[in-house]
């Protein structure tokens, strides 16, 4: 199998328990009304970006769910700016009009998370058009859920990227449950990466906890997008640790399911491999852990001190206006 | 000066707006091999060629998805829907994602993205290819909407809309492409936002567009042999609306009618008559009239749709009516 090397699997660790740490609070920070709305935590899922983040290079573009904190910091968005876009601050990622469900940060190439259930599907076609009508070679990446596999957008996006041989890597984190309904209540493929089949291009089904697995399929496909002979479909086999939102306590999932999941944690995979190979020990992750706990306190108290913006904000941006208009 | 129809206009700001700039790009369903199903795109294709210009599946999501995507990393996108009554298929696209990406991200991407559609009834295409969308589309900021009613316009705001760093949705009436104009040999691109007073006049305020726009010039000519002088103002872009234009001409006629080819509930003219209610009410000598749809629908049996959409004599009867109070 395909395997990381050193320098990028202590990234990959780095980021995973940062995105791990980062969720925790933001949790607690909603818990404790410090953030208004709703959120949709990752835990469980961040080999999925990790993996995927790790395949790709400048100039490549994501899209990505409601369920996006993993993504965000898989792409280097500065912790501080997410959590000062958690908490509606104008220094977050979109300034504060954002929030949760939408962290973009163009400048990492996070083209944006959406709250509508596939709403961003389409939108990396048009990226990938864009790289391929450059000839950039740039790919575009979008990540959606299982749930998603049933919107009419998503089967016409995989049409249409794969008439056009557009370099799109569709990304399904399957975490069995499309909000409060387990996948085989409303899905009637075993696999989502059947559905592939339709539209002509490969489907990939993958370890969603191990992120090295992740890379490897990611890679494959980002090589065959490059090279112009399109997309694929990734089937990332995957599991939330926690509900579907805020206050979801998931008391659909069946008694011990959570606790069989729990022993493939993303985290606890790169940690035993690398161990295994020598090149972390026990102490090294304690530091390391410590190092993300860090990190992320250190975003939640400037994200605090950070002002709110300005009134004026409201009806800025919302349409672009030229310096002579 | 050359004489073209508003077909050819539609086609000749295309092509000129392709050749002035490599990131302007063209898709939509049987656009490109056909030419579009009303002949108003033929030539592109040979001219640009199928890097620039393609034809869709049928998947108005994808397609209004992909223009996105490539307007916020790039391109210039025009993307077709054919009818105007497809737009609420890509509806989603076009409110939630087209409509709110610049603002949510914090204006972080220009989104220079134009939609065109053709409109309109009066042509026996029944109840779903008949309508028009204006009134839909402005309870979306964010969006610009402009429906050209002639050649010379149809030609400058589709080269305008093509410039702008928003999202602009054309609206072409199906009713008026046979339709004969002059175009100036010096014609560019149009502003938008910019009402017209296609005829002047003392006595009342015509407040249209399109094919409406036609048939109340025909009834100002027939009002005025009656002594009645009809101002006559084409509205041009929805959004934003040019208050100004329609307020100073209600000030000088202190009467105002709204002919409208869309059903009465929620219709652009309310705004009309809300303009004139909060900010004219002062020059107002009598209530504001509208002239539309009512509560009806567009019937494909002849007499049933001639008399859905306000023709020529009840345009002059509802005038008459408005100076007689």
């Amino acid at each position: 199998m395909t395997t990381l090397a050193l320098e990028a699997r202590q990234a990959a660790l780095h980021r995973m328990l940062e995105s791990r740490m980062a969720e925790e609070k933001i949790q607690e920070l909603f818990l404790a009304n410090l953030i208004r709305g709703t959120t949709h935590l990752s835990p469980g899922q961040e080999a999925c970006a990790m993996g995927t983040a790790a395949a790709l290079r400048p100039g490549d573009t994501v899209t990505c769910t409601y369920r996006g904190h993993h993504h965000a910091i898989a792409l280097g968005v500065p912790l501080r700016r997410l959590m000062a876009e958690m908490m509606g601050k104008a220094s977050g990622s979109c300034g504060g009009k954002g929030g949760s469900m939408h962290i973009t940060d163009a400048s990492v190439g996070l083209l944006g998370a959406n709250a509508i259930v596939g709403g961003q599907i389409p939108i990396a076609l048009g990226a990938a058009l864009t790289a391929q009508v450059k000839g950039t070679g740039a790919v575009a990446v979008t990540f959606f859920g299982e749930g998603a596999t049933n919107i009419g957008a998503f089967h016409e996006a995989l049409n249409m990227a794969s008439v056009w041989k557009l370099p799109v890597l569709f990304m399904c984190e399957n975490n069995l449950y499309g909000e409060y309904s387990v996948w085989n209540k409303t899905t009637p493929v075993q696999d989502i990466a059947v559905r592939a089949a339709s539209y002509a291009m490969p489907g990939v089904i993958v370890d969603g906890q191990d992120a090295e697995a992740v890379y490897g399929a990611a890679s494959e496909a980002v090589a065959r997008a490059r090279a112009g002979d399109g997309p694929t479909l990734i089937e990332l086999k995957t599991y939330r640790f926690r509900g579907h939102s805020r206050t979801d306590m998931a008391p659909y999932r069946p008694a011990g399911e959570l606790d069989e999941w729990l022993k493939r944690d993303p985290i606890e995979i790169l940690k035993a491999r690398m161990i295994a190979d020598g090149q972390l020990d026990e102490v090294e992750f304690e530091e390391l852990s410590r190092a993300a706990e860090t990190a992320v306190m250190d975003a939640v108290e400037w994200a605090r001190s950070e002002p709110f913006p300005t009134l004026e904000e409201m009806t800025k941006d919302i349409y672009y206006e030229s310096a002579g208009a | 000066m050359t004489e073209i129809t508003y077909r050819e206009a539609v086609v000749r700001a295309l092509a000129d707006e392709m050749a002035a700039d490599p990131n302007v790009v063209f898709f939509g369903e049987d656009v490109a091999e056909a030419g579009g199903v009303f002949k108003v795109t033929p030539g592109l294709l040979e001219r640009f060629g199928p890097v620039r210009v393609r034809d869709t599946p049928i998947s108005e999501q994808a397609i209004i998805g992909t223009a996105l995507g490539a307007a916020i990393t790039g391109l210039r996108p025009v993307a077709e829907l054919m009818f105007a009554d497809f737009i609420p298929v890509a509806m989603d696209q076009i409110v939630n994602q087209v409509a709110k990406y610049r603002y949510m991200s914090g204006g972080q991407f220009i989104v220079p993205l134009t939609i065109r559609a053709a409109q309109g009834g009066g042509n026996g295409f029944g109840t779903q290819h008949s309508q028009c969308a204006e009134s839909w589309l402005m309870n979306f900021p964010g969006l610009k909407v402009v429906s050209p009613s002639t050649p010379a316009d149809m030609y400058g705001l589709l080269r305008g809309a093509i410039r702008e760093d928003n999202p602009v949705i054309v609206l072409e009436h199906k009713g008026l492409y046979n339709l004969k104009g002059e175009l100036p040999d010096d014609a560019g691109p149009l502003p938008l936002g910019q009402a017209k007073v296609v005829r002047a006049g003392r006595d009342v305020t015509i407040v249209t567009s399109q094919l409406m726009l036609h048939r109340s010039l025909e009834a100002a000519d027939a009002l005025a042999k009656d002594g009645i002088e009809c101002e006559v103002i084409d509205v041009r872009c929805f959004a934003p609306l040019d208050s100004a234009t329609i307020l100073a001409s209600l000030a000088k006629t202190n009467r105002i009618v709204t002919v409208e080819e869309a059903p009465h509930s929620a219709g652009w003219g309310g705004d009309i008559a809300s303009l004139a209610a909060t900010e004219g009410a002062y020059w107002l000598a009598a209530p504001v009239k509208r002239v539309n749809m009512g509560g009806a629908l567009v019937a494909y049996s002849p007499p049933l749709e001639d008399e859905v959409l306000p023709n020529v004599s009840r345009i002059a009867r509802e005038v008459k009516a408005v100076m007689a109070g």
